[in-house]
């Protein structure tokens, strides 16, 4: 009986068809840099330097793709939990310096993970309270969501000043992160190593729930379509929540992983990064985890090759790759089916 | 005759009638009656602020789509008057040249971002607008040679705009007529000007689109609006107003940086203005814009007594310091959002109309 059904189902349900060619521009883009670079150690450094910067803004953008695709809400209040992720961090790591500074692996995780554990905490609570007190009133009003998190993001970096002081916050990365592994002529930095670990594993981690657990079926069909899920009986609005303080604690992450990539911690940071983090969605499109995986890191990528190519033209080499990515897929690399 | 310079569109509200008379003879007469050189730059800021926010609200309240671009075009202004300032000739001349091409690149700048992005969602217009727009505020940093980078520019104005110059010799009214008085002039004029005729456009058919537009635009595109232009057309009007504004910014102060004209806070105040003000009526742009001004002069004072007072208490002098009113101005912002959208404005109207029902 039930082998039957499956197999009705199997028929019933045509397979989808992958769609690989976004995935193919990022070797492609790589491929193309190399004449023009033409000098392999300095090539291979600025594609580890890309894929670790494309990695700290997957962490961040992630989260706020998949709660616009889920639920419709564009956060711009999105940077603030990447700021209150990176003081945080630097709250918890500072006091404990003297570990930081220590020659030894093992001291300096156990600083390292506290502050990262502590940061996604808080800025995971910071979103809930977020969500059910500016968020939840305007569902459904795009106007007002973009009004509304704006001003969220106004009185969050102002209540950072009043916490952690007007100051910009010096953040030294720990000892065993520092320099670079140097094999030949090739320098790869142990911290953009980390990040690109960090990176690879989240995103690991987060396709493999959504596409091999019943959560990951619910949140993906939620994005799919809302009211069928709801009607089927599922409570949406708490998946939501759920999804919205998990995005949230991984902008503190990653916010943690930039302040150290930085060295520095300032309350403006996370409206800085945010306008790269837009930059991502878009391109990949809309709610979509995938789209932004590749996005994050051809963004990485082109800013590092065009930074050391022309260095002048880096600043607009985001838009720049935006606005042919749009000319190509008007709605980003893997547009979001909606009705 | 108030009401044909009005376009029809009057205050509807004793108070609000009352308040905006007031703001405007306060302007009118601000040299004489406020004669410092401090008070005239406040004054001279508060019009250009009126004109910037009430070309915002076209986008915002009159259109309903968000720019975050609109310093961007108030940036080019003021920069295209003090880069043809500066090494052009500090004549009239030189300011219709420079204006010239500042409005002209403006309104191409955002034709482009328009016909680029408004054809897609609203969101997706408030996201590249953000993201045109600090690439923008980079590029003018890092163009040193052009921009003067961070430390931005010095220039000389037209002579008659010098603090040296006399138009009399003698005293008028107990004040000397010179070079700030006449670019004071110069600003309240054409911002009234521009203001009027912001007024004009937003009560003309093309105003009811963009009104049709914001309330629903399926029935507007159903009707047989191409809604795609009327917002393109929006967006470039507001970005020519405001570049005008920047010019005028640039003439006041005699000098143009990056945090008077294209930072980010500088755009976040500009929302404060429109939202606290009142969207969806230019009026609100002119009490948003004045209230928010002297707060931002008048509050640090009070706010730094406050703070002294409660020196005892924890963490309520860091929430009271002066340099945190932007933390209850925010606030206030999402508030008004939430319980009175129609903003200050909105307010005094509907409180008027209940009171001329009962």
């Amino acid at each position: 009986m039930t082998a039957t059904v499956k197999a009705a189902t199997a028929d019933a349900l045509p397979q989808v068809r992958t769609d690989r060619l976004p995935l193919l521009i990022l070797p492609v883009v790589m491929l193309l840099a190399l004449p023009a670079i033409f000098d392999v150690p300095a090539w291979l450094t600025l594609t580890l330097a890309g894929l670790a910067m494309g990695m700290m803004i997957f962490l961040m953008a992630s989260g706020l793709t998949l709660v616009f695709g889920l639920m419709d809400v564009l956060n711009f209040g999105h940077g603030a939990f990447i700021s209150v992720g990176a003081f945080v961090g630097a709250s918890v790591m500072l006091p404990l310096a003297a570990w930081m500074q220590a020659d030894s692996f093992a001291l300096n995780m156990a600083v390292l993970l506290p502050g990262i554990l502590a940061a996604m905490l808080v800025s995971g609570a910071l979103g809930y309270g977020f969500e059910r007190i500016v968020i939840a009133p305007v569902y459904g009003q795009h106007l007002k969501q973009i009004l509304i998190t704006m001003g969220g993001l106004i009185v969050a970096e102002q209540a950072i000043h009043v916490v952690w002081g007007p100051d910009q916050i010096p953040l030294p990365r720990p000892t065993s992160l520092r320099g670079a592994f140097i094999i030949g002529d090739v320098a790869i930095e142990k911290y953009r190593l980390l990040a690109v670990a960090v990176g690879l594993l989240v995103f690991l981690a987060m396709m493999l729930v959504l596409n091999r657990t019943k959560l990951g079926l619910l949140i993906r069909a939620g994005v799919e379509n809302r009211e069928m899920v709801e009607s089927l009986g599922y409570r949406i609005k708490r998946l939501f929540v759920g999804v919205f303080v998990a995005g949230s604690a991984l902008a503190g992450l990653g916010g943690v992983m930039w302040a150290l990539y930085q060295e520095t911690v300032t309350a403006s940071m996370g409206m800085q990064v945010m306008v790269l983090v837009f930059i991502v969605i878009i391109i990949g499109g809309l709610g979509s985890v995938g789209g932004c995986f590749i996005g994050a890191l051809l963004v990485g990528l082109t800013a590092n090759y065009v930074g050391f190519l022309a260095p002048k033209l880096a600043l607009g080499s985001n838009i720049l790759l935006m606005v042919l990515i749009l000319l190509w897929r008007p709605q980003g690399l893997y547009p979001v089916a909606r009705r | 005759m108030l009401h044909a310079i009005l376009s029809g569109d009057v205050p509807r509200s004793k108070v609000l009638a009352a308040a905006l008379a007031l703001i405007f003879f306060a302007l009118l007469l601000a040299p004489f009656v406020f004669p410092t050189v401090n008070a005239l730059n406040v004054a001279g800021k508060i019009c250009i602020f009126i004109l910037l926010a009430a070309s915002y609200d076209l986008l915002l309240g009159y259109t309903g789509i968000v720019s975050f671009a609109h310093t961007m075009f108030f940036g080019i202004g003021a920069y295209g008057v003090a880069i043809v300032m500066g090494r052009v000739a500090p004549d009239w001349g030189g300011v219709l040249l420079g204006g010239g091409i500042a409005i002209a690149l403006s309104v191409a700048l955002a034709a482009l971002i328009g016909l680029f992005s408004l054809r897609v969602r609203a969101i997706f217009f408030a996201m590249i607008t953000l993201a045109v727009a600090s690439a923008f505020a980079i590029l003018a940093s890092q163009l040193s040679t052009l921009t003067g980078g961070e430390d931005g520019l010095n220039y000389r104005v037209p002579e008659m705009l010098r603090p040296a110059f006399r138009l009399f010799d003698g005293e008028i009214l107990g004040i000397v007529i010179n070079g700030r008085v006449m670019a004071y002039y110069l600003t309240f004029a054409v911002s009234l000007l521009l203001f009027l005729l912001l007024l004009r456009v937003v009560n003309s058919p093309f105003g009811r689109v963009l009104q049709a537009i914001r309330e629903n635009e399926f029935r507007a595109e159903a009707i047989g609006y191409r809604t795609v232009h009327y917002r393109t057309l929006a967006n470039c009007l507001a970005a020519a107003v405001a570049t005008v504004a920047g010019m005028l910014l640039a003439l006041v102060l005699r000098y143009t940086n990056p945090d008077t004209t294209l930072s980010f806070t500088i755009m976040m105040d500009i929302l404060l203005m429109v939202v606290i003000g009142g969207m969806g009526t230019l009026y609100g742009s002119v009490l948003g814009a004045t209230l928010f001004l002297l707060a931002q002069l008048y509050l640090k004072d009070v706010m730094g007594a406050a703070s002294a007072a409660t020196s005892g208490v924890p963490l309520l002098p860091s929430l009271l310091h002066p340099d945190r009113w932007l933390l209850w101005f925010g606030l206030l912002f999402i508030a008004s959002v939430y319980f009175f959208p129609t903003g200050i404005v909105g307010r005094l109207r509907s409180l008027a109309q209940r009171h001329r029902l009962l």
